[in-house]
């Protein structure tokens, strides 16, 4: 008897360490980079940090500018694409869509998940970025090499249409029948119901999933590196190379120990990633677990 | 309000739109793979995937991926393993021994889910930092830790699906009857087994396609690693390198590599897909 139980105490004390110490990692990554980006807050103010354009570590300037922009330009050109396009697709499989195309589209959409970032990357040279340069760009009357934001923001929208598709379809089931039944009897369409009930009523899981989205999209790496051109600047246009915050993390992280201050301002990069992460990631999860404690 | 005839046309309209973005959504992924597949078969040798890369191999020369291929299972097991040593027993302490509905639990479970949402660079780069700190080269470890910090939330967040699923009375009865609640979490286990491989396998997939976290902790080399010190090759930055290369050869051997990591990925899905229709089945 007094073995059954030990083993359970045993059990009981081990899986309490462990979940300590893997919720603690949260507080060693805010510590540690907090940590190491303190000799970069010391020597400048963090608003010249996070407002001045110029990038130049040899001279010592750090201005995170560029990459912020560039960041936001990608992000905001895949929410772009991806938000309409994954509201109407999932809307049509809430609402229009048998439970066969359902459990036909929706693990489809689950292998999307699965592949992994570099792959989008590869699709992204292969496909995405002749096309900019090869027949969009020239429509325009623009030259470009491809490898630009747009580049960066088509393959970035690719990559959240999972997240994106799968939290929209589980916030518009939770829509109660009665509400949809009530427009539709007063002679709404089908359509009109969409627009004018199920959407107002699942406006917070939409905007959870569309923060989560964005989350994602702002620490999307090695994809966006691959096509988006890493040029310090602040991008002007569609077809301007831009250099996002994780990739200004990965291509410069291993030549970074001669330079003063450089390794500081790369986890300073880290950090501002990290902070506005877990905020988003935060907000939204918070939004979710309510609405799913209302359903 | 518009006539009849425009609401019909416009709910006529908003349909097609709808059913144009689900295809334009599903499509992509057909169109990516099948993107790989065409540029990728034609420079697929048995040589890709039977050598260690030679002399010369990244301007042209004979060689293979094998070091890259085996370091990324190396690291995709290794990682897998120690993320379901920890994620199992801290799920089955959050959903049997922990009130559910508690703070704890909620909390934990929330956390999870932000950690979860962590990109891996910020991973590699806290990791590459403690390990310039204690002195440590790059290396299979190195790697293998990161990517196990990385996968820990997808395991503790997918077991703790499956357990809520578990009807509550079976766990009271268990009790009941007088068992521990150590013994109580073996019967649940069993139920949820398929589920638990499937959970494995997500984590497994996303370890063996991480890039970010491996770029700063594990490096690179052309050996296939013997001991956990020695730094390791991995697939995707295979790929990444061959990549950016500017010899043809080279770029086509990139392509060839990311056929091998699609049909790697392919292959987990299948498996996770037929494990959860039996984990359906199994259902109680």
């Amino acid at each position: 008897m007094s073995w059954r139980l030990l083993k359970d105490f045993l059990f009981k004390k081990s899986a309490a360490v462990f979940l300590a110490v893997s919720l603690s990692v949260v507080l060693l990554i805010f510590v540690g980079l907090g940590y190491k980006s303190l000799p970069l807050l010391q020597s400048e103010s963090i608003i010249n940090i996070l407002t001045q354009s110029v990038w130049s570590p040899l001279k010592g300037n750090f201005g995170f500018l560029p990459f912020i922009m560039g960041t936001i330009w990608v992000t905001f050109i895949a929410l772009i694409i991806a938000v309409p396009l994954c509201l109407l697709a999932s809307a049509y499989l809430a609402e229009y869509a048998s439970d066969r195309l359902k459990n036909f589209v929706l693990p489809l959409v689950n292998v999307l998940a699965a592949i992994p970032p570099v792959l989008f990357g590869v699709w992204g040279i292969l496909f995405v970025v002749p096309i900019l340069s090869d027949y969009i760009g020239p429509a325009f009357g623009i030259t470009s090499s491809g490898y630009s934001v747009f580049a960066g923001g088509i393959v970035l929208a690719v990559m959240i249409f999972p997240i994106m598709i799968s939290i929209m379809v589980e916030v518009l089931k939770t829509i109660p029948e009665e509400l949809k039944a009530a427009s539709l009897s007063l002679g709404a369409t089908k359509w009109e119901t969409i627009k004018k009930v199920v959407f107002v009523k699942a406006k917070p899981g939409i905007f959870a999933a569309v923060v989560l989205a964005i989350s994602r999209a702002f620490g999307e790496t090695i994809a966006v590196l691959m096509v988006c051109g890493n040029i310090p600047q602040i991008p002007k246009g569609l077809f301007d190379a831009g250099y996002p915050l994780p990739a200004l993390i990965a291509n410069n992280f291993g030549e970074m120990m001669s330079i003063p201050l450089y390794d500081s301002a790369l986890m300073f990069a880290a950090l501002l990633l990290f902070v506005i992460i877990f905020g988003f990631n935060f907000l939204s999860r918070v939004i979710l677990n309510r609405l799913e404690e209302k359903a | 309000m518009a006539s009849i005839k425009t609401r019909l046309r416009r709910e006529k309209i908003a349909k097609i739109m709808m059913q144009l973005s689900g295809i334009l959504i599903t499509g992509s992924l057909f169109f990516i793979v099948g993107t790989i597949l065409f540029k990728g078969f034609p420079y697929l040798t048995w040589e890709m995937i039977s050598q260690v890369p030679q002399g010369g191999f990244y301007i042209g020369k004979e060689g293979g991926i094998l070091n890259a291929i085996i370091g990324s299972l190396y690291l995709g097991l290794a990682s897998t393993f120690l993320a379901a040593l920890i994620g199992l027993p801290v799920a089955i302490y959050l959903n049997i021994y922990v009130k559910s509905g508690s703070f704890l639990a909620r909390s934990s479970k929330l956390l999870f889910d932000v950690l979860f949402g962590v990109p891996s660079i910020v991973y590699g780069a806290i990791a590459f930092s403690i390990m310039i700190w204690m002195g440590i080269r790059a290396s299979l470890l190195g790697g293998i830790i990161t990517v196990t910090l990385l996968t820990i939330p997808i395991v503790v967040r997918t077991i703790d699906e499956l357990l809520k699923t578990i009807p509550v009375d079976l766990k009271h009865v268990t009790q009941s009857l007088g068992a521990t609640k150590w013994e109580v979490a073996k019967i649940l286990l069993l139920h949820i087994k398929p589920g638990i491989f499937t959970a494995l396998l997500l984590a497994f997939g996303r370890a063996i396609g991480d890039v970010a976290g491996v770029l700063l902790t594990a490096g690179f080399s052309d050996n296939i690693p013997k001991y956990l010190d020695e730094p390791a090759a991995t697939l995707p930055l295979a790929i990444f390198f061959q990549l950016s290369s500017p010899i043809p050869e080279v770029q086509g051997r990139a392509y060839a590599s990311a056929l091998i990591l699609t049909l790697i990925i392919l292959i987990i899905v299948i498996c996770t897909h037929y494990l959860a229709s039996k984990q359906r089945k199994h259902k109680i």
